[in-house]
């Protein structure tokens, strides 16, 4: 049950970034999460929101250069060492992350982490075999 | 009063010049009837015989040759001798992608080594100089041209080419070269790395410098003479016609004497193709009245000059042209190189991208640096930046091996570079020549 990130291209000039959420609030879509990755040149923002097709639509429509991808969210234990549990279970399967971001949920005692991996139903089997929580869009967003 | 390489034809009356061109003009002309395809069809379209062409005035009469004719006749089929006849061939970049090839005869490589030579005295060197070139060697005329004046002179060459700026320097100190001929912007560099290692310009035996290739202005002049102790002297020539050596400063420096004996140069306008006056800036023109391989008849170089024939201080009775002060098309020249924006835009659509691009060229440590900005497209956009980075390494290393000089890619959002009503705005140049 991968989940969909909208990536969005970003110019590294002052003003885009309020330019582009600015689309999404005009829309009362939620971000849950975020992740820039930054170059000296430009940006890749990426978003978890509560309505991607919209999001994507629109900033489109605003002349942006935007794509959406299939990622997953993983929900893993607030305790020391948490992360690394799940991580190893695709290291050991010898699934590589491309990146991976951390936000907060509203969910006590639970972080979530978006992951992006090559081959998402194959990361999907394993985790789930290695026993880590698959989160899906409806319990990002409660 | 100066030296001179060849006094007789550099200060000869006038009068003995125009017989000179017109002798030389009208077996030119004769020499494309009989062997150029291409000039006989041009000839004939307009009724002209050779005959008609009785002395220099008539070359009003002549039709223009432009740089496409040179393209459409690639890579040889403007040459009037046979192969056996050809000892040198060189090539500068085209438009798009396809080099405009020249040849010369023995005969060509002589007159345009004396060009050179000419144009070395006229900077003061001798026959017990040390010539050091660091123009690029190979297909680019600048090397070479500078290397056979400098051995038709007598001097000694130090065929150092472009590049390994360290070792340019020690050359400079360790063997005493006299006269450097390099692009202007190189002997700013060099002049850098002087200071920067810590090298009294004034401790060298350099006295000279022969910079061209590029446009470059007074301020830069002053520059360079500063930073490497030097008098600085312009030359100036373009492949089509022979190479470095078609004309060159004197001490006075108020332009630039044209071996008129070699290369007939008329200014134009290049609306209504008619000749101008004296002082009158328009398009410089040649007709390559020496040239047996490539007799290019009435050039147009695109260059924006103006020609005067009022006596010069320095006896020389050529006439000179003004350094050129722009151009009528939208070639730019990146260190030396010519580039042409529509060779970015074939690159940018060969690796099938959107055409929405603009060239930004400036000048960051006297080096010219050219950034071409593209707009990110969908097509190009990923949510990895690996992946956008390896794009953009791909559109660089496309445009180095097409262009033939290196430029940096900087992608912009989709919309946001500038569209202007009809034409584009292509290119930026902000460097201050």
């Amino acid at each position: 049950m991968p989940i969909n990130q909208i990536s969005i291209f970003v110019e590294n000039k002052t003003g885009r970034l309020a330019h582009i959420t600015s689309i999404l609030a005009k829309r009362n879509i939620d971000i849950r999460a975020l992740c820039i990755a930054d170059t000296t040149d430009f940006g890749v923002l990426r978003l978890i929101v509560s309505r991607p097709e919209e999001a994507l639509k629109a900033l489109k429509s605003e002349g942006l250069a935007a794509s959406s991808t299939e990622v997953l969210a993983i929900g893993i234990p607030d305790v020391p060492g948490g992360f690394a549990q799940a991580i190893k279970v695709l290291s050991d399967a010898g699934i590589g992350v491309e990146y991976a971001y951390a936000f907060i949920t509203p969910d006590k005692g639970h972080a979530y982490v978006i992951i992006r991996v090559e081959d998402n139903a194959a990361a999907e089997k394993v985790l789930t075999e290695g026993g880590v929580m698959l989160i899906d869009q409806a319990q990002i967003f409660g | 009063m100066g030296n001179y390489f060849n006094p007789d034809i550099e200060t000869a009356p006038r009068e003995y010049l125009r017989a000179i061109q017109s002798a030389r003009l009208i077996r030119m002309v004769r020499n494309c009837y009989d062997n150029v395809a291409f000039y006989k069809q041009k000839f004939d379209d307009i009724g002209l015989q050779p005959g008609d062409i009785k002395s220099i005035d008539d070359i009003v009469k002549l039709p223009f040759t432009m740089k496409q004719d040179l393209r459409d006749n690639y890579p040889f089929g403007l040459f009037a001798v046979p192969k056996e006849k050809l000892v040198r061939i060189h090539a500068s970049s085209g438009t798009t992608g396809k080099q405009t090839v020249v040849g010369y005869t023995q005969g060509d490589v002589e007159r345009w080594s004396e060009g050179s030579a000419r144009a070395i005295v006229a900077a003061g060197g001798t026959k017990s100089d040390f010539i050091h070139v660091s123009y690029g060697y190979g297909l680019f005329t600048g090397g070479l041209g500078l290397h056979y004046g400098a051995e038709m002179l007598g001097a000694t060459v130090i065929p150092v080419s472009s590049g390994n700026t360290a070792r340019q320097v020690q050359i400079l100190k360790d063997f005493g070269s006299n006269i450097l001929c390099c692009t202007p912007s190189y002997a700013m560099f060099i002049g850098e790395t002087l200071r920067e290692m810590g090298i009294d310009p004034n401790t060298l035996a350099l006295r000279a410098g022969i910079f061209g290739a590029e446009p470059w202005s007074e301020n830069m002049r002053r520059e360079i003479e500063k930073s490497l102790a030097i008098k600085a002297y312009d030359i100036y020539g373009l492949s089509e016609i022979a190479g470095p050596g078609v004309s060159y400063e004197c001490e006075e420096q108020t332009g630039l004497h044209v071996c008129e004996d070699f290369f007939y140069p008329e200014i134009i306008d290049p609306e209504t193709l008619e000749p101008v006056p004296d002082g009158v800036y328009g398009e410089l023109v040649f007709t390559c009245i020496g040239k047996e391989a490539l007799p290019l008849v009435r050039y147009r170089t695109r260059d924006i000059s103006a020609v005067t024939h009022e006596p010069c201080s320095c006896g020389r009775t050529l006439v000179k042209m003004m350094k050129p002060r722009g151009r009528t098309d939208d070639m730019l020249i990146i260190r030396g190189v010519n580039v042409f924006p529509s060779q970015v835009e074939h690159v940018i659509l060969s690796l099938g991208m959107e055409p929405n691009y603009q060239i930004v060229v400036e000048r960051v440590n006297n080096l010219d640096v050219m950034t071409v900005n593209i707009e990110m497209s969908d097509s190009m956009f990923s949510d990895s930046v690996r992946r956008i980075e390896e794009t953009e390494r791909k559109i660089c290393n496309a445009l180095q091996s097409t262009l033939g000089v290196s430029a940096s890619v900087h992608l912009s959002e989709p919309h946001s570079l500038p569209r202007s009503e009809g034409k584009a705005v292509r290119v930026i140049d902000k460097r201050k020549l």
